[in-house]
């Protein structure tokens, strides 16, 4: 692999004589019938001591398989590996006998999983979780295990350990369990540590002392680490190498400053221009006319458990909410999991019904209607939702699903069904979608089904619920491009709600940041950016993984809006 | 291409293909009942206590001459239209109420489950027993009592299914784009909740060939209608010397109970495929 060693750091080079882990030439079979071949092809790469390598890439890019043919993963005999070997510390791991094998996952080569919801044991308390790994690679008696789970409960950052090592992980916030994770990763000392999607699951905040904790860990024990992720920002965050994957291949390969500045292969250019950014020279939102929509203190509590003898526990999911979207504007509803932002849009298209306050369309208290007096309003709210996969009715045609909500208010079948088609087609879709159905279609174009069948209502206001967290990065430039060109075509209001403030600098006018069901700051996108009021937004701010790296000019967004 | 694809998840389950054959045998012995064995068949048509393989009785005679292999073709009529038609009465109350409890949720859902659970605490066999016992034994008595004792579990079954499908993000944007509630229950949530449903209902239609046969085993069968119940039932008493008179009503009734086993088996791989790659 020649034309990698050009690419090679002087430290590399020194440390190459032994690198902690040679991938040579693996490959991975799929069974057959599956959408390739090969998950992952002809891969080469190599980890050093004291390094951390990002593997990025999009879903079905084969970079978590590759990971699992590390730790033994695969799920045999469907998924296997084909050819090439993994070499640790020069030995292949692939030729080893399975008692060796064993030794050393879990020992030298630990793993840390994206979903910290399942991957830990829910009946196990966590500090036998932790020690599980010490009895299974060390002979040290239980006292002095335990004491090394508190050590390590300790080091991973978590107050009192003593008393966490007893509890149950349901009892811990999703970051303390991913925090428990890396513990357990870390309980053997191993040289090289896995990290697949980490912080992935996590809210921003989170992500940042992860991501923070990972990255002191690594450099404290000059660790090994191959950290796995879709995203760039966390990439240019902690990476000191990078490797590109597409469709199992490796596309580019080299350090981190040369890819994430000097990024040669078009894939890695496409992957580096779809990372979203606020745009610096965007327009203000010129706020003409009346307001479109007026929330003016609407609450909402939750009732939470109770039951014939219980009395339930009141949850407040918004609290005091009041927001203005001008016709045309596109305002951003900002936070973290939990802060009450879904129940705000639900509230307005009508899923929700608060407590109280008033939501004001064009004057008119939506909150005070009945529900036939709401239907009018059906039409001129709509909604985007957020997972482009349970959206849509598996057992209808494209077609139906987007005529339906014409048909509902009375138009006729055939005409509503050939306005239909011309949606598809003002998404980007071809006129055949309209006869298929939606599992043959990817996510991306899903997502683009969802807002035609919002648009056949011919709103004037689009209530985007995180409409592109679920899509791989460059689908999500896609699609926000659609929505963003649609809006500006139809002069529609959007109300978009989403967790990442990358996403909403890019789209939005004006920004509503919140926080556990309160709106902690509102202003236009280039105030909220530059010049943050509230203590939480500049937290928010200054937790978006890399935010230190400027994305090269030549890849910078056409800025929307300006002209 | 659906239907293709269903077709090669139940194939690939062999006992499922196994029981839909011995079943389309059934469903042919009774179609053709009459043409097989013309005539009656509680009309006296050889000796008494004839054995098997002798000349006019091929599975021999009862008590009272009557051939056994014409009672079990008249009454594999029976026993499937008993089968069919109350499992469908069943399967109307229990969707229905599973339904409207699960999309409305709170009181109505309260209310309906009550109503469910008022059922269960009843043993479905007394029950059945004594709802034909009140209204005289006919074939539209023991089908309404059959359903009546059968529809909880459906409904139970309906409502899970509706209530994890009303917050689903598809349901939701029908609410959003101003389809009616019985649109949404109709044509939205009802398609794809019935999968579960119709494999509990075939094995619901064994079930109530049991009860059909237990209950004119008590005696309390329609007295116009040849039931393999009945004829185990009548024979009972002399199964010391005719072994053969309640043998094969027996075989008849066990060989159906397992055929509509192994297909809802079949109908479950089939329907619920992530099931069935998970067991396989």
């Amino acid at each position: 692999m020649s034309q990698f060693d050009l690419l090679r750091t002087p430290t590399e080079t020194a440390a190459m004589t032994t690198p902690l882990l040679d991938v040579r030439g693996l490959s991975i079979a799929l069974p057959p019938g599956a959408d390739r071949p090969l998950a992952v092809d002809n891969l080469t790469f190599t980890l050093n001591p004291d390094e951390i390598l990002c593997v990025v890439g999009e879903s079905g890019s084969g970079k978590s398989m590759t990971a699992h043919a590390m730790m033994g993963l695969l799920p045999a005999p469907h998924v296997r590996v084909s050819g090439g070997s993994l070499l640790f510390k020069g030995k292949d791991v692939l030729a080893m006998p399975e008692a060796e094998q064993r030794s050393l996952r879990g020992g030298r080569i630990a793993m840390v999983f994206q979903e910290p919801m399942t991957a830990l044991n829910p009946l196990m308390r966590v500090g036998r979780q932790i020690g599980e790994s010490l009895r299974e690679h060390t002979d040290l008696p239980a006292p002095a295990r335990r004491a090394r789970v508190g050590e390590l409960l300790a080091q991973v950052g978590l107050p009192n350990p003593a008393e966490l090592a007893e509890a149950y992980p349901f009892r811990l916030s999703g970051g303390q369990r991913q925090r428990v994770m890396i513990a357990m990763a870390l309980a053997c000392q191993p040289d090289i540590l896995i990290a697949d999607e980490p912080t992935t699951a996590l809210d921003v905040t989170t992500q940042k002392q992860i991501l923070d904790l990972i990255r002191s860990i690594q450099a404290e024990r000059h660790m090994g680490m191959m950290f796995i992720t879709h995203d760039f920002g966390v990439v240019a965050e902690i990476a000191h190498r990078v490797a590109v994957m597409r469709h199992g291949k490796l596309v580019e390969y080299g350090a981190a400053s040369d890819v994430l500045n000097r990024p040669q292969h078009p894939y890695t250019r496409q992957l580096i221009a779809s990372v979203p950014h606020y745009i610096e020279h965007r327009d203000d939102h010129a706020k003409t006319g009346a307001p479109l929509l007026v929330a003016d203190k609407v609450r909402k509590v939750f009732n939470v458990g109770g039951g014939l003898f219980k009395k339930s526990k009141p949850v407040v999911a918004g609290d005091d909410l009041s927001l203005t979207i001008h016709p045309g504007e596109t305002v951003g509803l900002v936070g973290e999991s939990g802060s009450g932002k879904s129940t705000l849009g639900r509230s307005i298209v009508g899923l929700i019904k608060p407590d109280s306050g008033r939501i004001l369309f064009e004057g008119t208290d939506l909150l005070a209607l009945d529900r036939k007096g709401f239907r009018p309003y059906r039409r001129t709210v709509q909604m985007v939702f957020q997972d482009p996969y349970a959206s849509l009715n598996p057992r209808h045609r494209v077609g139906d699903i987007v005529a339906q909500g014409p048909v509902a208010f009375g138009e006729d079948h055939g005409r509503a069904l050939a306005r239909a088609r011309e949606l598809l087609a003002m998404v980007g879709l071809d006129g055949s979608a309209a006869d298929r159905f939606p599992h043959e279609f990817s996510g991306g174009q899903r997502q683009r089904i969802g807002i035609a069948r919002a648009l056949a209502m011919e709103p004037k206001l689009l209530v985007a619920d995180e409409p592109v967290s679920a899509l791989d990065v460059s689908v999500q430039g896609q699609v926000l491009d659609l929505l963003d060109d649609i809006r500006r075509r139809l002069n529609l209001a959007m109300l978009f709600i989403t967790h990442d403030l990358r996403v909403a600098a890019q789209v939005c006018d004006t920004i509503a940041v919140m926080r556990r069901g309160r709106i902690v700051e509102m202003g236009t996108a280039r105030d909220v950016f530059t010049h943050p009021r509230d203590a939480y937004t500049r937290s928010l701010l200054d937790a978006i993984p890399g935010k230190a790296w400027h994305i090269p000019d030549d890849l910078q967004k056409i800025p929307a809006g300006a002209h | 291409m659906m239907n293709s694809d269903f077709w090669r998840a139940f194939a690939r389950n062999k006992g499922a293909v196994l029981g839909l054959a011995i079943l389309i045998a059934i469903v042919v012995l009774a179609a053709f009942a009459s043409v097989l064995f013309p005539g009656d068949p509680w009309e006296m048509a050889t000796a008494p206590f004839q054995p098997p393989l002798s000349e006019d009785a091929m599975l021999g005679s009862d008590m009272l001459g009557r051939d056994i292999a014409s009672g079990i073709a008249h009454g594999a009529r029976v026993s499937l239209l008993i089968g069919l038609t109350s499992t469908a009465a069943a399967l109307a109350i229990g969707v229905t109420l599973g339904a409207l409890a699960g999309f409305h949720g709170g009181k109505v859902d309260d209310a309906i489950m009550r109503f469910t659970e008022l059922f269960q605490t009843i043993p479905n066999f007394v029950l059945a027993v004594v709802l034909v016992a009140i209204f005289t034994p006919s074939l539209t008595t023991i089908v309404l009592a059959i359903a009546i004792v059968s529809w909880p579990p459906l409904a139970r079954l309906a409502r899970a299914e509706f209530l994890s499908l009303r917050s689903r993000e598809f349901v939701q944007a029908a609410i959003t784009t101003g389809q009616s509630n019985s649109t949404i229950i109709l044509r939205q949530i009802l398609p794809n909740s019935l999968s579960p449903i119709i494999v509990s209902a075939s094995l619901m239609v064994a079930t109530a060939i049991l009860l059909e046969s237990s209950l004119s085993f008590l005696g309390l069968g329609d007295p116009n209608a040849m039931s393999w119940g009945y004829m185990i039932g009548a024979a009972r008493t002399v199964i010391r010397q005719a072994w053969w008179m309640s043998v094969f009503p027996g075989l008849a009734i066990v060989l159906t109970v397992l055929a509509l086993n192994l297909v809802g088996e079949g109908l479950n791989d089939a329907l619920n495929p992530k099931l069935a790659r998970s067991r396989g």
